[in-house]
């Protein structure tokens, strides 16, 4: 039991792991953070692009490990947020399975309550926003409803931190007690249930080893569903013929797929619980919400809001980001200046050299990002737990679902223009695993700021001044029509299928706690920072050992100022080989060896492309840009020039923005995938358009 | 003319058609199974009354289930068969 979530075990009979499970926006994310604090763990499921939060909290002498399962409706095979939830019910078996209920809206969460009850954990329901309900006019006759459903329920309203003890006391006695056997269970009518029984019958006899794990009777209810994830598990034919037959026989009974009657059953379950136990005393009316929705969701209004919202998320982020920015990019400077200073002046020490261009420039240029992203979490944080995500959602739905793509993945691209790492960790806002990917892959076509810096360089170096707004705004909407281009492709190749049409939530407005705003946008935060100290420090490293060693010989250098001796030390250095080595390779796209190892370069940040070019060119670290620019005027036309921009723009994602795609896709294929795929799309666009303008200009 | 409208009442058409305001019942959901399993569990299921708070000409589209408020995509909208 220990190693399996990670966590130390105190002991035995101490240490309780709950599943959190519950519709979205029924508030399981506060009622977790009201359980746990901030002591949280985020990480995704093995393999598969959906977030794990797991915490912890002491009640008792027990420590409670509780994990938060995806938010879902149902627990079928049809989204891999569904299957992960029910896998991890079934074969991690928690100890207690806490069911968080919207208490104003009983009905619909319980239907994911069945399909629980069928499981047969030992279960808890949570009926919280117990306050909002009896706004509403909800009276509930709690203790019935628990008695009917021989469930311990107990009213929470995690917003304000009511019910914590009452869970912590239900899930602890919930746990002792273990699996019981329950008296009712979901009845589907004597048709369905004479098939059940059959299928039982088969399953006990032909596939004991999966009757055993999963119970015969949800087995027998899952293969007449024809759920996709266990008919893939029975190998014998003589249960699969049986399941076929009771499938045809029902479907000719009722005219309908047997899934669809059993879903209409499940209701008939709940509201059959719910007629004597809960009252409504008054009738829906038109409330603030639906004024807000009015406005926020309006033909005509609803696009310009939504776009002066994402405006003012990406003013804050990065306006108001700036002067932090700038503290933390003094610290650095200093730093570096500190450790320098450890060595005498005008000696070399290959020590000083990696602390300072490797590890302090590697990791500090990342770091500097952090007000970046905490600002931009906390943006995004209010924007959901307010409610209004879903509202732009609907509002961008049409146009991104041309491309694709779900109304949601336009914030983390409109970011992309910002910065790819905190975009591609945007995209946990999308539940859906193909939109969450192809959005990761195309994000770093959405041109990024540290690009700005080789525009900045390079436009004014090759274009007269009319032509510079326009050629800045082409590269710009070339990166946008690539990544709608790609993102069409890739929803009709590697993630076609499955384009789940439009069907969401408007969840009432509501104003969002401090707490679980805070806790969501420190969780990002150290999580970027954890990333910035592992993976890119240490690609950090590498590419300085690229840029650095082999050194040249001593008589080389005899008689060159400083600023010749770097040039002759980096065309020595690997890099520098490289550059020369891949010239043969990029000569078609009008490059030579100074700009390919300047592109290398960049891998560790796109803006290093213009310290690499300067060393290469060999250009006093005093002189302005302009010299710079000259030398490059000098040595290429602007059709090159323009070659370049659009390299720069297409190709091969920083090493940070891989190793956030490798953390957030779950394995470095997908990264792999994205570098090579934009840098052979880079190689394709630049390649036609040199070859192109060669000819007609 | 009465009659015709009672008629016009009961007659199953798609969820799209139904103007701002209106209640109706659900008949069934002419779409895959992945979508129908989808709205099942949203509460999309026969005989559940729905009432459009906006058919929102075009585009997605509002309605109220069960105290529950939706978006619909038109596509979905049109897969829906009322009465």
């Amino acid at each position: 039991m220990s190693g399996k979530l990670g966590v130390p075990n105190y002991g035995p009979m101490e240490r309780i792991v709950v599943a959190l499970a519950g519709n979205p926006n029924s508030g399981k994310s506060s009622l977790f953070n009201l359980l746990t604090g901030a002591r949280q763990h985020v990480a995704n499921y093995p393999g598969v692009t959906v977030e794990k939060k797991q915490g912890v909290c002491r009640y008792q002498d027990h420590e409670i490990v509780v994990v938060d399962l995806p938010g879902t409706y149902s627990l079928t095979a049809y989204s891999m947020e569904e299957l992960v939830a029910r896998r991890f019910v079934l074969e991690d078996k928690p100890d207690v399975v806490v069911d968080v209920v919207d208490a104003s809206n009983v009905e619909r969460n319980l239907y994911l309550g069945t399909q629980l009850i069928e499981m047969a954990p030992p279960l808890v329901f949570a009926f919280n926003m117990a306050d909002l309900a009896k706004r509403r006019g909800l009276v509930f006759d709690l203790e019935q409803l628990s008695r009917l459903l021989e469930t311990r329920i107990v009213p929470t309203v995690a917003s304000k931190g009511e019910g914590r003890a009452a869970l912590l006391e239900a899930i602890l006695r919930t746990a002792q007690e273990g699996r019981k056997a329950r008296i009712h269970t979901v009845q589907y009518g004597d048709e369905i249930e004479e098939q059940i029984t059959r299928i039982e019958g088969v399953v006990r006899e032909w596939e004991k080893g999966l009757a055993e794990r999963y119970g015969s009777r949800w087995l027998a209810v899952k293969l007449l569903e024809q759920d996709e994830e266990i008919l893939a598990q029975v190998g014998r034919p003589e249960v699969l013929d049986v399941v076929d037959k009771s499938v045809r026989h029902l479907r000719g009974l009722f005219r309908d797929e047997p899934e669809i009657v059993m879903a209409d059953r499940r209701y008939g379950f709940i509201s059959g619980a719910c007629q004597e136990t809960i009252k409504n005393s008054v009738e829906r009316r038109h409330d603030a919400s639906d004024t807000i929705d009015a406005v926020v969701t309006n033909r005509v209004l609803g696009l310009p809001i939504f776009l002066l919202l994402m405006y003012a998320v990406f003013w804050a982020t990065f306006a108001l980001g700036e002067y932090p920015m700038k503290g933390l990019e003094w610290l650095f400077g200093w730093l570096t200046a500190a450790v320098s200073g450890l060595w005498p002046v005008g000696s070399e020490s290959w020590l000083r050299s990696l602390l300072v261009d490797g590890v302090i420039a590697g990791v500090g240029g990342v770091v500097v990002f952090l007000p970046n992203i905490l600002l931009l979490f906390l943006a995004i944080a209010l924007l959901e737990d307010t409610g209004y995500m879903a509202r732009a959602a609907f509002v961008m739905d049409r146009l991104m679902y041309k491309i694709g793509l779900h109304g949601k993945s336009f914030i983390p691209m409109l970011i992309g223009f910002g910065c790819s790492v905190p975009a591609i960790m945007a995209t946990r806002i999308l539940e859906n695993r193909r939109n969450r990917l192809t959005t990761i892959l195309v994000i770093p076509l959405m041109s990024c700021g540290a690009r700005l810096t080789i525009y900045s360089l390079l436009i004014p170096a090759f274009f007269a001044l009319h032509w510079r707004g326009p050629v800045m705004w082409s590269i710009y909407l070339i990166g946008i029509l690539l990544a709608v281009i790609c993102a069409k492709l890739l929803r009709v190749t590697i993630f076609q299928g499955e384009t789940m049409p439009f069907v969401m939530e408007l969840p009432p407005y509501r104003v969002p706690t401090p707490r679980s705003v805070l806790i969501h946008m420190w969780q990002r935060g150290w999580m970027f920072l954890k990333k910035a100290g592992t993976v890119i420090l240490g690609i950090s490293i590498v590419l300085w050992v690229l840029a650095s060693f082999p050194k040249p010989d001593a008589r080389d250098l005899a008689g060159l100022d400083e600023t010749q001796a770097r040039q002759v030390a980096m065309s020595h250095s690997v890099m520098g080989r490289v550059g020369h080595l891949i010239e043969p390779a990029i000569q078609p796209l009008g490059f030579d060896w100074k700009i390919g190892t300047a592109l290398i370069g960049s891998l560790a940040a796109k803006e290093v492309f213009v310290s690499q070019l300067s060393i290469v060119y060999a250009v006093h670290s005093q002189d302005s840009s302009d010299v710079l620019s000259a030398k490059l005027r000098a040595s290429y036309t602007p059709l090159v020039g323009f070659c370049i921009l659009l390299f720069c723009l297409i190709s091969a994602p920083c090493v940070a923005t891989l190793a956030i795609t490798r953390q957030e896709a779950g394995s470095w294929r997908w990264a792999a995938f994205q570098f090579l795929g934009l840098t052979a799309l880079a190689y394709g666009v630049t390649l036609v358009v040199f070859q192109l303008g060669r000819i007609w200009l | 003319m009465i009659q015709r409208a009672v008629a016009e009442e009961c007659q199953v058409r798609p969820l799209s058609v139904v103007k701002t305001g209106d209640k109706v019942l659900l008949v069934r959901v002419d779409a895959g199974r992945g979508l129908n399993n989808r709205l099942a569990s949203m509460g999309f299921v026969p005989e559940v009354e729905i009432s459009v708070v906006s058919n929102g000409h075009p585009g997605p589209f509002v309605v109220v289930i069960k105290d529950v408020k939706m978006a619909l995509g038109r596509g979905v909208a049109h897969k829906i068969l009322v009465k």
